[in-house]
């Protein structure tokens, strides 16, 4: 087990390393001279290559690409090319401010998840439960955008009682982070609730079929109780692996609710750059979220390793 | 707990998905030949108007009917999801199957190109290519297709991989039967229905991800509009005419939502 | 009064969609006694003891009657009077003990989960008396066992475990729903006896559900034979097999007696045929799984064996779980690389694995496997099946396959029209029988049968044996016929070899080797197989007890 997770976070860095190594090169091949697009009608030739030369671009790539990787690995990213400042202070409230989100949102989604996945599982062939499965069904297939929309429509547009823009700085109050977190965190939670409680939903269901489930019932042992002592204890590890998958995913649906609303977050960042074609920024927030997306993953494989009934030792024989 | 007990007839999940889906595609079909007003054409000069005669769903943010640049947008939505997860299919499957039976080097060398693919966030992967290679219809699919074949591929192995356990597999190769007889003779029949169900799932996603994209400026560009795109463009109606944002949302959610239940009845139905 | 525990009145269970499972069955069984329901799959005789509990499977609803358990109405009870009166008034023991164990909960705590639960005891009372049903069930350090996993503990452990965790309350019926089907011939006499012992001292009252009436007969005071859903006899054992009423009980009584040791001196014995070049020889058989050095690999599961079969003989490969010898059947078939040794098809040494070795050699050595379903690939048709052995080791097509489809279905007594079914729509013996045909479709010189019969019923099973005594006899074919039981290769057998933990413990002639047996192994295996008579069991504990520490130092000298 030792071997396999120190195995599994050796391949986790070379991954990391590859994903570096492709992350920089897809900013290279980006058309357009980055120096003329950053001087734009200032670009006279002589402009342009002093210009590069001060931004470093006549080296060869690989000499780039490890100033850049030595410089990562201690915390300075570079410089903007559109701001000047350094990346690193750019980086470090949207990151603050997106991790709330995501930590936000997953806080409120897990508990709510399981619990009414075990329910429905529980329930499972009533009319009930048939009807909440079809509605969890397509809450967990509805665009996030959607939902922000109608979230906006109904509580900013109509009602008026929240803002459709999250204003968020580092002097805000308690009060005002909730009413900028209000609107965004409820996009992304009801969607991830439900694609959760769905997983969790079959995975109960199908331990639910288990011999050893009848046979706690026919011990006597109540409903509830086979539920709670009996299949909960060997759903951990899937379910654990599913919680650990869909938090990874909640990177597509944090950069569509940060565009909505204008959250000033760590996705919005990363647009606004590749649309400004500002390549060291591009860099970091890629690098940001492939980082944490490939740790979450390797979470989810280790959690799902420990939890395995088949990595528990083989029965002895029958001694004759 | 009370028991389930196996139905025969159709469910109404299924009919409900189906149908839905006949008429999008039947909107696609149509909108090649006839359309209400033209998608792109001005048709008045107040922009986010309320829904009237003529405009049902009221204009957008430019003054262009809302209905006829929805249904031109089904045919682009659809076209672009179908392609990129037929294509992503054809990659993934072959690469995958051929994987789990020929094992060794050549499944050890493709594993690892479809881990690393899979490591990365999808749609981070968008934004990146994007800004290196520009937005148009040809990248955005071709995006999505090499996205997804990587875990179409993972599938078609696992799927390879348990049939290779079957007696019935082994007992064949013990014979002596080519690969051909195996793949298509006695592999195939059981990978039809579980590749067709990732199908219809993965155009779900397809959809998701390419109007996201769109959503956020770097899908399909101006004049023409997939539904992410229109979606966009009419945000800052929602006051006067929401209907011009929320219709093209409540399109991509529809499609999504019918593709997911019509997979899921039809595993239903496969269990019992 | 009081001594009547179980009536079941009347009693008609049927599947939502209206398929009768159980037909106006009356019962009753009485403090101290067992009754055994015995039938072949299919019969009801699950669905009749869950009823007994209150349970019904999903998709059965109940069609008429009633089941009473001490004064209570089972099937209309509410669910908390079930679950008081589970455990309490009445224990369930199944089949597989290691599938009825949640793996993640200790054995201790399962045991006496349903007791804390009733509140009839508390908790060190609880673990007192498992601690107690421990020892008298003698299981090793039984002040400790209890903290173990399911799967730190064997098979057998397992078994006795459920029946310990179905006394924790001294229930007044005890539901056994095939308690010993899983488990080795040797270990089901120890299981066997400890029931009968505790349905004794306790008078609890017993319905025993099983397909083997051997086994049924050495511990049921009356017995009940059913039959698609219905009672077909009933009576005391002695009545019911000595002089049996109904037809279908003959048959069971005759399949029983022909799958038993006592066939053995009915069938014609054989002049050895082994003298001559024997049709298949194999010499110091290494194998097994891992690295190998020195010709030993890291996990050996065959150890020098040594097997000679000669043409159109029938040997039998006996040997329990762990034995080794389906990986003899697969190296034979070139399933499976041996690490040492030598194979050798007339005289020719053969190379290890199929895909080694020529077509001819592929073809003349045929494999039928114990699980038909995953053997028959379930989306095609049997003529698809047949025909493609016929088409590829043969050529033949068209008219001329479709001539040899049919004698070889009839050759398995399968009727025409079945070419056009799939695996699904054929019952477990019927796939069998395919197997077979297919095998025979490339007509080989050698069929290896590995426990073809083992998931398979009495009746059942007793006509695959006849057939493939009758396919050696017609065809001349050379068999080996592997198994796990003594009794079903006895009528058919011309030699057996026996293997205990990889290594050959004794072979020679069949009517030798079972009727006086010389290893402490092989006499310990003929002493488990059970006899219709009553008392055997006795006789089994007591020689077991006897060989037990003949076995223990043969077995660690071999290890």
């Amino acid at each position: 087990m030792a071997n396999f997770i120190i195995w599994r976070l050796l391949a986790t860095l070379l991954l990391l390393l590859i994903v570096s190594l492709l992350v920089f090169w897809a900013c290279e091949i980006l058309p357009g001279d980055v120096a003329q697009v950053a001087l734009g009608q200032y670009a006279t030739p002589e402009n342009v290559r002093a210009l590069r030369i001060e931004m470093g671009l006549n080296e060869p790539p690989v000499q780039r690409y490890l100033a850049w990787l030595a410089g990562a690995v201690q915390g300075d990213w570079g410089r903007s090319l559109v701001t000047k400042s350094s990346v690193s202070a750019l980086l470090s409230e949207r990151v603050a401010n997106t991790a709330l989100l995501a930590g936000v949102t997953t806080l409120i989604a897990v508990p709510l998840a399981i619990f009414l996945g075990v329910v429905m599982a529980m329930w499972n062939g009533r009319a009930v439960d048939r009807g909440a499965s079809v509605v969890i069904l397509a809450l967990s297939a509805t665009p996030e955008f959607l939902l922000a929309t109608l979230l906006v429509l109904l509580f900013a547009v109509n009602l008026g009682w929240l803002p459709a823009v999250a204003y968020l700085s580092t002097g805000s109050g308690l009060g005002q982070t909730v009413r900028a977190l209000l609107l965004p965190t409820a996009s992304l939670v009801v969607v991830v609730t439900a694609q959760i409680a769905r997983m969790t939903r079959a995975i109960i269901g199908n331990i639910l079929t288990q011999p050893y489930i009848e046979m706690a019932m026919l011990k006597g042992v109540p409903d509830r109780r086979v539920v709670a002592r009996h299949a909960l204890r060997n759903a951990v590890g899937p379910i654990a692996n599913v919680v650990a998958l869909n938090t990874a995913y909640l990177v597509s649906g944090i950069v569509v609710v940060e565009t909505i609303f204008a959250y000033p977050g760590l996705a919005r960042l990363m647009i606004d750059s590749v649309q400004s074609r500002d390549l060291p920024v591009v860099q970091a927030c890629a690098m940001i979220f492939c980082a944490t997306y490939v740790l979450l993953i390797l979470l989810a494989d280790v959690l799902a390793r420990v939890f395995d009934p088949r990595s528990l030792p083989q029965r002895p024989m029958d001694a004759i | 707990m009370t028991s389930v007990s196996a139905s025969k007839r159709p469910s109404p999940t299924l009919l409900i998905s189906i149908a839905i889906l006949s008429i999008f595609v039947l909107i696609g079909l149509v909108s090649l030949v006839a359309l209400p007003q033209d998608p792109f054409d001005f048709i008045t000069d107040e922009p986010f108007r309320p829904a009237a005669a003529g405009m049902w769903l009221g204009s957008d943010y430019l003054g262009r009917d809302v209905l006829s640049r929805l249904m031109d947008g089904t045919r682009i939505t659809l076209f672009m999801a179908l392609s990129a997860t037929l294509l992503a299919h054809l990659i993934g499957d072959t690469l995958g199957l051929l994987a789990a039976t020929r094992g060794g080097f050549v499944d050890t060398v493709l594993s690892r190109i479809v881990d690393v693919i899979l490591a990365l966030p999808k749609i981070i992967v968008g934004l990146v290519v994007v800004a290196a290679l520009g937005s148009s219809i040809p990248v955005i699919i071709g995006i999505a297709a090499v996205v997804y074949s990587a875990g179409v591929f993972r599938i078609a192995r696992a799927l390879g991989n348990d049939l290779k356990e079957m007696e019935y597999i082994k007992l064949a190769r013990s014979r002596g039967e080519g690969m051909g007889w195996i793949l298509f003779g006695e592999m195939m029949p059981h990978v039809g229905k579980p590749l067709a169900t990732d199908f219809a799932i993965r155009a779900s996603f397809a959809i998701l991800f390419m109007s996201s994209l769109s959503f956020v400026g770097l899908g399909v560009q101006p004049p023409m509009a997939d539904w992410g795109g229109m979606a966009r463009e009419n945000l800052g109606g929602l006051s006067t005419n929401p209907l011009a944002a929320i219709g093209p949302a409540i399109a991509i959610a529809l499609v999504s939502i019918a593709l997911n239940l019509l997979v899921d009845s039809l595993d239903g139905d496969a269990r019992h | 009064m009081s001594d009547t525990i179980l009536t079941v009145d009347d009693l008609s269970i049927a599947t939502t969609a209206g398929t009768t499972v159980l037909d106006g069955i009356s019962l009753k069984v009485c403090r101290g006694e067992v009754v055994a329901l015995i039938g072949a799959s299919g019969s009801g005789k699950t669905t009749l003891a869950l009823a007994a509990l209150g349970h019904l499977r999903p998709g059965l609803v109940p069609a008429g009657g009633s089941v009473r358990l001490d004064g209570t109405q089972m099937l209309t009870a509410p669910q908390t009077v079930l679950n008081r009166m589970r455990g309490q008034s009445a224990a369930y023991i199944a089949q597989s003990a290691a599938a009825a164990f949640n793996p993640r909960i200790r054995l201790g705590d399962q045991v006496i989960e349903s007791a804390l639960l009733h509140g009839s005891q508390t908790p060190d009372r609880a673990r007192a008396r498992a601690q107690e049903l421990f020892r008298y069930i003698s299981l090793p350090t039984p002040e400790r066992i209890g903290t173990r996993f399911p799967y730190q503990v064997s098979g057998g452990q397992l078994q006795r475990f459920m029946i310990a965790m179905g006394m924790q309350e001294e229930p007044l019926l005890l539901v056994c729903d095939e308690p010993t089907s899983a488990l080795d011939v040797t270990t089901q006499v120890e299981v066997m006896r400890l029931l009968k012992q505790v349905i004794a001292d306790n008078q609890t009252a017993a319905l025993f559900v099983s397909h083997d009436l051997a086994v049924v007969a050495q511990i049921a005071t009356r017995i009940a034979v059913m039959r698609a859903g219905r009672i077909v006899e009933i009576g005391e054992t002695q009545q019911i097999i000595e002089a049996p009423r109904e037809d279908y009980t003959r048959e069971l009584i005759a399949a029983c007696q022909h799958l038993s040791l006592h066939s053995l001196t009915q069938a014609p014995s054989r002049p050895s045929a082994a003298a001559a070049a024997p049709a298949l020889q194999v010499q110091g058989l290494n194998a097994g799984y891992g690295r190998v050095t020195d010709g030993i690999p890291q996990i050996p599961t065959l150890r020098g064996v040594d097997l000679t079969v000669g043409k159109s003989e029938i040997v039998a490969v006996i040997g329990e779980s762990g034995s080794g010898k389906t990986t003899l059947a697969r190296v034979v078939a070139g399933l499976h690389a041996p690490a040492a040794g030598t194979v050798a098809l007339n005289g020719s040494p053969l190379a290890g694995l199929d895909m080694q070795r020529t077509g001819t050699e592929r073809r003349r050595i045929q494999l039928a496997v114990q699980m038909a379903d995953t053997a028959l690939n379930p989306k095609h048709k049997l003529r698809r099946i047949l025909g493609r052995v016929l088409a590829f080791f043969h050529g033949l097509k068209g008219a001329a396959a479709e001539a040899r489809m049919r004698e070889l279905l009839a050759m398995v007594s399968l009727p025409e029209h079945y070419l056009d079914r799939y695996p699904t729509q054929i019952s477990g013996g019927e796939k069998q029988r395919v197997n077979l045909a297919r095998a025979l479709a490339a007509e080989p010189d050698i069929l290896i049968c590995d426990e073809i019969t083992s998931a398979l019923d009495t009746i059942v099973a007793g006509q695959i044996v006849a057939l493939v005594k009758r396919l050696r006899d017609e065809l001349g074919l050379t068999i080996i016929f592997i198994s796990h039981d003594l009794a079903t290769v006895a009528s058919i057998a011309d030699r057996v070899t026996v293997l205990r933990h990889g290594r050959v413990v004794e072979a020679g002639e069949s009517a030798a080797v079972l009727s006086a047996p010389k290893a402490p192994y092989t006499r310990l295996l003929v002493a488990s197989v059970p006899e219709l008579r009553q008392g055997w069991l006795e006789d089994a504990a007591a020689t077991r007890a006897a060989l037990a520490t003949e076995l223990e130092t043969s077995r660690r000298g071999a290890a």
